[in-house]
C-alpha cells in the first residue's frame, strides 16, 4: 500500500485519482450502473409486493389454460377450445403476416413514388408530391378510421355485395374472392420454385464467367424468368394440372367458399401502406440525389445502357444511403400495425390485451408483447443491418 | 488502490442505499377509507358510454344507474353525493384501472364470476343489477331466434364475459360465427349500426338501452328472446381492505332496504320519527350501525335523502321514469318475485 501511495505522489506524469478522467470515468459508469440495477429492482420488489398483497395470481401457468374466446380472422388453425398461448400465436402470425406484406407494398409504392417526384414530367412528379405530402402529415390512426369506416360504410351488405369482377365480391363483410382447391402438386410446385431460385446462383456465374471470357453477354433475366415459372409448370403439368376453383357463394349470413379478406385487414395494410410509402419515397428520393450527376456521365461517356446506368452505377451508390433509413421504417411500420387494435383486427397487442383482461395477467402480457416486438424489430434490425453490410460501399 | 478501495465502498453504499428503499415496504395504499377522507372525494370507475346506466351529458356530466350507486356511496360517507370523481373505464381497462389504484371502485356493469373474484384480486359488492346475455338484430334480417344465427359475423367487446359466453354458446350448439372484437364501445355499436356486423351481443339491457339510445330508428332492431347467461353486475373493490368492502357492501343493502321498509327520498324525515326499532337502527336514531363501518351514524339516511333507495333509483334511471321503460322483472324486491335481498342492517 505504502509503496502504492509513494509511487503515486511520485509520479507525477499521473494526477491525483479524483482528477484522472479515466477512473472517474469509471467511477460514474459504476454509479450509473448501480442506480439502474437499484431502481429496477426497487419496481420489481414494490411490484411483487402490491400483487402478493393483492393475491393476484402469477406466473405463465395461463398459458396452458382454454382460451374460450373466439377469434375473427386466423392464419394457423384456432377454436375457442385452444389455449391462450396458441390464441397467441394466432395474433402473433397476424401481426407477422400484415407487417410482411405492408413492408413488401409500401416498399414497392413507396419506391415508385420517389422516382415518380424524380420524373421529367411535370404532372407526374407534382402527383407524387401531393401524395407524399397528404398522406406524411395526417396520423396514421385518422386513416386507418378514415379506410375501415370508408370499407364499412360505402360498401354494401352481403346480400347486395357489388361483383366487381367474375366471383369476386365486395361488401361490408369483405372482399370475397375465389382460389384454386388444395391439391398436393402446389406443395410439388413451391418445391420446385425454391429449386429453381437455387439454380439462379450457378446460372449467374456462368454468365459471368462466360461475359469476361468471350465479352458476349447471356439474356440473365429472361433465362431466369423462364427457369422460375417454367419448373414449377412442368411439375404442375407432370401431376395431371389438378385445377378446380373454390368460388365465394352466398350462404345464410355471409359468402362461404373461396377466401375473403376482411375490412379491418384490408384497411390496416391499405393504412400502412400508404402511410409508409410515403416515407420510403423521400427516402428513395433522396438517396438517389445523393449520387452525383457526374457518376451519370461518366456511365454514359463509358456508352452504358439507361439500364445498366441505373442498375450498375447508380443503384449500388443510392442503396448505400437507402438502406439505413429504410430500416428505421420498416421497424416502425411493424410497431404501427399494433394500431390495429382500434379497428378491431385481432393482432397480437388485440389478443394479448384481450387474455389480460381474461385471466388478468396483465404483467405478464405487457412482458410478452414487449418480448415479441423487441424480437421481430431485432431481426429485421439484423437482416437490414445484412443487407447493408452487402451493399456499403467497400473501401480499400 | 486506496482510490479504488474508495470507490468500490461508495458503490457498496450507493447499492446498499438503494437495497435498503428496496428492502422497505412496497408502497401502502393503506386503508381505502381513511386514504379518501384525507381527499375528501373518491374515484369511481364507471363504463364509458351506456345509455341509462352511466352516459355524459353535453357538459360532460355522468348520470345514469352505476353513477347513482357511486353517489349513494359519496352520500353515505361523505354527506354529499357530489364528492366523486367519475373515470370513464372500457371494459379492458376496468380491472387493472381497480388494482392498480387509480379508481377504488367499480361501477361498471361488471359481472360477477370467480376467477375475477380469485385470480384478479378483486371483491364483488352485493350484485345491483341481474341481466342476461342477448343478441341484437336488424328487423331485416328476419332472424326469430338466437339458433338461427350459423355463420353471423357478430360485433362484440373485447374483456367482457360476453365475449366467452359467445364463444360457449356457438360451441354449444354446433354453430360458426366471426367475431369482430372493438374495444370502444362507440366504435363497436358503431360498426354494428354501419352494417359491418348482422349481430350485436351483450347485456340484454344493455342492448335495448343502445337500441334507444344510438340507432337512428330503434324499431328496425330487435332484441331476440334468448338469454344465453346470467350476468349478476356488481359494484367491485380491490383484494386487501375489508373494512371498504363491508362499506359498499351495506350501502347498497340499505338502499334496498330502503325500498322494502318504504323509506323514500321524500318521506325518509318522517321515518326518522318512526317507532320501528330495525328503521331507528338503520337512520342512524339507535346508534352503532355507523360506528361498526366508520362512518357517520346518519350514513343510510344521507344515502336515501340525497340519492334515493334502490326503487328510486331504478326507475329513475331504467325504469318508467327514464326513455329505456325497462321493467322491475328480475330485479324486483324479493317480496315482490324478484331477487333483491337486503341482508338484515342490526
Amino acid at each position: 500500500m505504502a509503496s502504492d501511495e509513494a509511487a503515486l505522489t511520485l509520479a507525477p506524469a499521473r494526477p491525483a485519482p479524483w482528477r484522472d478522467p479515466k477512473l472517474r470515468a469509471i467511477a460514474y459508469q459504476i454509479v450509473f450502473v448501480a442506480a439502474v440495477v437499484g431502481a429496477v429492482g426497487f419496481l420489481v420488489h414494490n411490484m411483487l409486493g402490491n400483487i402478493s398483497r393483492q393475491n393476484i395470481a402469477t406466473g405463465f401457468g395461463f398459458l396452458r389454460k382454454e382460451a374460450a374466446f373466439g377469434i375473427g380472422e386466423s392464419l394457423i388453425p384456432y377454436s375457442p377450445a385452444d389455449t391462450y398461448g396458441r390464441a397467441f400465436l394466432v395474433g402473433l402470425s397476424n401481426t407477422l403476416y400484415v407487417a410482411a406484406l405492408g413492408i413488401v407494398l409500401a416498399t414497392i409504392l413507396g419506391t415508385v413514388m420517389g422516382l415518380a417526384r424524380l420524373s421529367g414530367n411535370w404532372l407526374v412528379a407534382k402527383l407524387a408530391q401531393i401524395y407524399v405530402e397528404t398522406f406524411r402529415n395526417i396520423p396514421l390512426l385518422l386513416q386507418l378510421f378514415f379506410w375501415w369506416g370508408l370499407l364499412n360504410t360505402a360498401a354494401p351488405a352481403p346480400r347486395q355485395a357489388w361483383q366487381v369482377l367474375p366471383d369476386v365480391f365486395v361488401s361490408n363483410r369483405g372482399i370475397a374472392y375465389p382460389v384454386p382447391v388444395a391439391s398436393p402438386a402446389y406443395k410439388w410446385m413451391a418445391l420446385a420454385v425454391v429449386v429453381a431460385l437455387a439454380l439462379l446462383v450457378p446460372l449467374r456465374r456462368w454468365a459471368a464467367a462466360r461475359q469476361a471470357a468471350t465479352g458476349r453477354q447471356f439474356p440473365r433475366g429472361w433465362a431466369g424468368l423462364g427457369i422460375v415459372l417454367g419448373l414449377p409448370l412442368i411439375v404442375f403439368v407432370a401431376f395431371g394440372a389438378p385445377f378446380a376453383l373454390s368460388v365465394p357463394s352466398l350462404h345464410g349470413f355471409n359468402f362461404s367458399g373461396g377466401s375473403a379478406v376482411s375490412p379491418e385487414f384490408a384497411a390496416l395494410l391499405l393504412g400502412l401502406v400508404i402511410y409508409s410509402g410515403t416515407f420510403i419515397a423521400e427516402i428513395v428520393r433522396a438517396g438517389i440525389l445523393a449520387v452525383s450527376w457526374g457518376q451519370s456521365e461518366a456511365a454514359m461517356a463509358l456508352g452504358l445502357k439507361s439500364g445498366q446506368r441505373m442498375r450498375l452505377v447508380v443503384l449500388p451508390q443510392a442503396l448505400r444511403v437507402i438502406v439505413p433509413p429504410l430500416t428505421s421504417q420498416y421497424l416502425s411500420l411493424t410497431k404501427n400495425s399494433s394500431l390495429a387494435v382500434a379497428i378491431g383486427f385481432p393482432d397480437l397487442v388485440s389478443i394479448a390485451n384481450t387474455t389480460m383482461n381474461q385471466t388478468g395477467q396483465a404483467i405478464e402480457g405487457i412482458a410478452m408483447i414487449m418480448a415479441v416486438y423487441l424480437f421481430i424489430s431485432l431481426s429485421i434490425s439484423l437482416a437490414m443491418n445484412l443487407y447493408n453490410r452487402a451493399v456499403a460501399l467497400v473501401e480499400r | 488502490m486506496i482510490f479504488q478501495t474508495r470507490l468500490w465502498a461508495a458503490f457498496a453504499a450507493v447499492v446498499a442505499t438503494l437495497c435498503g428503499l428496496a428492502a422497505g415496504q412496497p408502497a401502502k395504499a393503506g386503508p381505502t377509507l381513511d386514504k379518501i377522507k384525507q381527499a375528501g372525494m373518491f374515484s369511481c370507475g364507471v363504463p364509458t358510454g351506456i345509455p341509462g346506466f352511466a352516459q355524459p351529458d353535453s357538459q360532460g356530466v355522468y348520470s345514469g344507474f352505476d353513477v347513482d350507486i357511486c353517489k349513494a356511496l359519496s352520500a353515505a360517507i361523505f354527506g354529499d353525493p357530489g364528492k366523486v370523481k367519475y373515470v370513464p373505464l372500457t371494459a379492458q381497462q376496468r380491472f387493472t384501472a381497480l388494482q392498480s389504484g387509480e379508481v377504488d371502485i367499480l361501477s361498471n356493469n361488471t359481472t360477477w364470476t370467480l376467477t375475477r373474484d380469485t385470480d384478479l384480486g378483486l371483491n364483488f359488492g352485493p350484485v345491483v343489477f341481474y341481466d342476461g346475455q342477448g343478441f341484437m338484430v336488424p328487423n331485416k334480417l328476419n332472424v326469430k331466434s338466437a339458433k338461427e344465427l350459423n355463420g353471423a359475423t357478430i360485433c362484440v367487446q373485447p374483456g367482457t364475459t360476453t365475449e366467452l359466453n359467445l364463444a360457449d354458446y356457438f360451441r354449444a350448439n354446433k354453430m360458426e360465427y366471426k367475431p369482430v372484437v372493438i374495444e370502444k364501445i362507440d366504435e363497436v355499436y358503431a360498426a354494428f349500426f354501419s352494417g359491418r356486423c348482422d349481430v350485436m351481443t351483450g347485456d340484454a339491457t344493455g342492448l335495448a338501452a343502445q337500441r334507444i339510445g344510438r340507432a337512428s330508428n330503434p324499431d328496425d332492431y330487435v332484441v331476440l328472446p334468448e338469454r344465453i347467461s346470467k350476468e349478476p353486475l356488481a359494484p367491485v373493490v380491490r383484494h386487501g381492505d375489508d373494512q371498504w368492502h363491508d362499506i359498499v357492501d351495506w350501502i347498497v343493502f340499505a338502499l334496498i332496504q330502503g325500498e322494502e321498509s318504504g323509506i323514500t327520498q321524500a318521506n325518509v324525515d318522517e321515518m326518522k320519527k318512526t317507532e320501528d326499532p330495525a328503521i331507528k337502527r338503520m337512520l342512524g336514531v339507535t346508534p352503532g350501525m355507523g360506528k361498526a363501518l366508520g362512518l357517520e351514524e346518519n350514513w343510510a339516511y344521507n344515502a336515501i335523502k340525497m340519492v334515493g333507495n334502490y326503487g328510486e333509483i331504478f326507475e329513475r334511471t331504467l325504469g318508467m321514469g327514464s326513455p329505456m321503460k325497462f321493467e322491475r322483472g328480475i330485479n324486483g324486491l324479493w317480496t315482490k318475485g324478484g331477487l333483491m335481498y337486503a341482508i338484515p342492517i342490526r
